[in-house]
């Protein structure tokens, strides 16, 4: 039993459970943001149980390619496959299973549904982890794209087409993405340098990375506003963004007046919750 | 610096959910301008909360934050003043506002004296029209009970804005650490008996 405990931990560490509950968030507020009867809870969970697997998936197959790079990074070197706690085989059939009955659920669900989602996870695992991530700083674009997909993907399922509304919520997401990476690439820069992985900072410098997070983390916000005008959230869920889009921006605006590495990570901090709260708030207007 | 524990994270995130809440059910019956300045000023409290939270409380050593706090208490009662006194609101307006610009040039631009002067005359102003006008108004019979809630809230903000604007000054009524102790929950009381008291005004 107590193996299994043990198993299962470190099963969950490889799905990076906070990345992918924020990425599953970002699905089902999309979904959600179609307002019923379109949604039911029936598809909302078979839409919560599809991107779990394969956002999970796809996370513990790239923590198995990149496994020879987390081994050089004091952050990432005790994470299960460099410490050995779980082998690469396991971990291989753990993410080809739980990648292939994401992709099949979310396929069964809706052909468009299913196609974004395997979308979503061949740039993660093929474009961006085995093909770029090691050659261009360029890669986190895609890295972001693929992070958009599970928000297009739900907004997919809930309209059954691509509209502006799901590319505006995918492209914030994609924005948010940058400002997570760049700030882990200034503040583990040794690591980075360690495992030969090009990064922006090191190619570009840290101003010119600080910079790029703000322009991100305002981007972001300027497009799930757009979103949320569009889907036409209730006057108080508005007003709402409005003040938790005000403090991104101040934050946004005092990280480029007086750049600090805490003012830079606060900024990363606040993006993200910004980002939790303002799918909540797509979501909330479901209900 | 005395550090945030987490049952600090805990009133201030509640202070935040609260803050939250009132800006989208907003103050039933009340002009667009007084709506606006309702959600200014608990806009400031979440914020301020998220970043209190994820900052620490290093960020009340910010300049910026005497200039930015006092946006709650003038916010508020210029919005009371536009609800229930409305004769008075423009002239309470530019007060407020020519206090708060008062308040920002003496910060960069005065002695410590006056700087401090300055905030507490208009911090005391601002929280005697949150206490007094609703107490008078429940007195009259022109308000229900609840808005006593608000006059209460006024009370707290009003210690709570001349406990952190002496502290900025260098001249703390109390201790640095029994202000920073008792800040989340002075916080999460004042917030909640704002938003119960407007909600049954």
């Amino acid at each position: 039993m107590a193996d299994i405990k043990t198993r299962l931990r470190a099963y969950w560490t490889l799905i990076k459970s906070l990345q992918t509950g924020l990425l599953l968030i970002t699905g089902l507020a999309a979904y959600l943001s179609a307002r019923c009867p379109v949604t039911t809870w029936e598809t909302l969970l078979a839409v919560a149980g599809s991107l779990f697997l394969a956002i999970s998936g796809s996370t513990v197959l790239n923590m198995v390619y990149d496994r020879d790079i987390d081994a050089k990074m004091q952050r990432a070197c005790h994470r299960p496959l460099p410490s050995g706690r779980v082998t690469v085989r396991e971990a291989l059939i753990l993410g080809l299973t739980l990648s292939i009955a994401g992709v099949g659920w979310a396929l069964w669900l809706s052909p468009l549904y299913g196609a974004v989602v395997f979308a979503g996870l061949f740039c993660d695992v093929v474009v961006y982890t085995i093909w770029l991530k090691r050659r261009t700083p360029y890669s986190i674009i895609l890295g972001g794209l693929s992070g958009g997909m599970p928000a297009l993907a739900g907004r997919a399922l809930a309209v059954n087409e691509i509209d502006a509304i799901g590319l505006l919520l995918a492209l914030a997401v994609l924005l948010w993405i940058p400002t997570h990476i760049m700030t882990y690439n200034i503040k583990y820069a040794d690591d980075y340098r360690r495992a030969r992985v090009p990064t922006f900072p090191a190619a570009y410098g840290i101003r010119a990375t600080r910079a790029i997070i703000t322009l991100s983390s305002v981007g972001a916000a300027i497009a799930v506003t757009l979103a949320a005008l569009n889907v036409g959230m209730d006057w108080g869920y508005l007003r709402l963004l409005g003040v938790l889009t005000g403090g991104l921006l101040v934050l946004a605006i005092a990280s480029m007046w007086r750049p600090s590495e805490r003012l830079n990570f606060g900024l990363f901090k606040y993006a993200s919750v910004y980002m939790l709260s303002s799918m909540l708030l797509l979501a909330a207007r479901a209900f | 610096m005395r550090r945030m524990t987490l049952w600090d994270r805990v009133g201030l995130l509640a202070t935040g959910l609260l803050a939250a809440y009132q800006i989208v059910v907003g103050v039933e019956g009340t002009s667009q301008l007084a709506t606006w300045l309702y959600t200014l000023a608990f806009g400031v409290l979440l914020i301020a909360g998220l970043l209190l939270i994820i900052f620490g409380f290093e960020v009340l050593d910010s300049s910026l934050v005497v200039i930015v706090a006092a946006l709650i208490p003038l916010s508020l009662s210029v919005a009371l003043v536009f609800d229930h006194a409305p004769a008075l609101g423009i002239g309470y307006a530019i007060f407020a506002l020519l206090g708060l610009l008062a308040i920002a040039l003496t910060r960069y631009a005065a002695t410590k004296t006056i700087a401090t002067m300055t905030l507490a005359f208009v911090h005391a102003v601002a929280a005697l029209v949150i206490v007094g006008l609703p107490l008078v108004l429940v007195a009259r019979g022109n308000a229900e009970w609840g808005l006593v809630l608000v006059a209460i809230g006024g009370a707290l903000i009003g210690i709570g804005g001349l406990l952190l604007a002496f502290l900025k000054t260098g001249k703390p009524l109390v201790s640095r650490d029994v202000i920073l102790t008792i800040l989340p929950a002075l916080l999460l009381v004042m917030t909640a008996a704002f938003v119960i008291g407007l909600a049954i005004r």
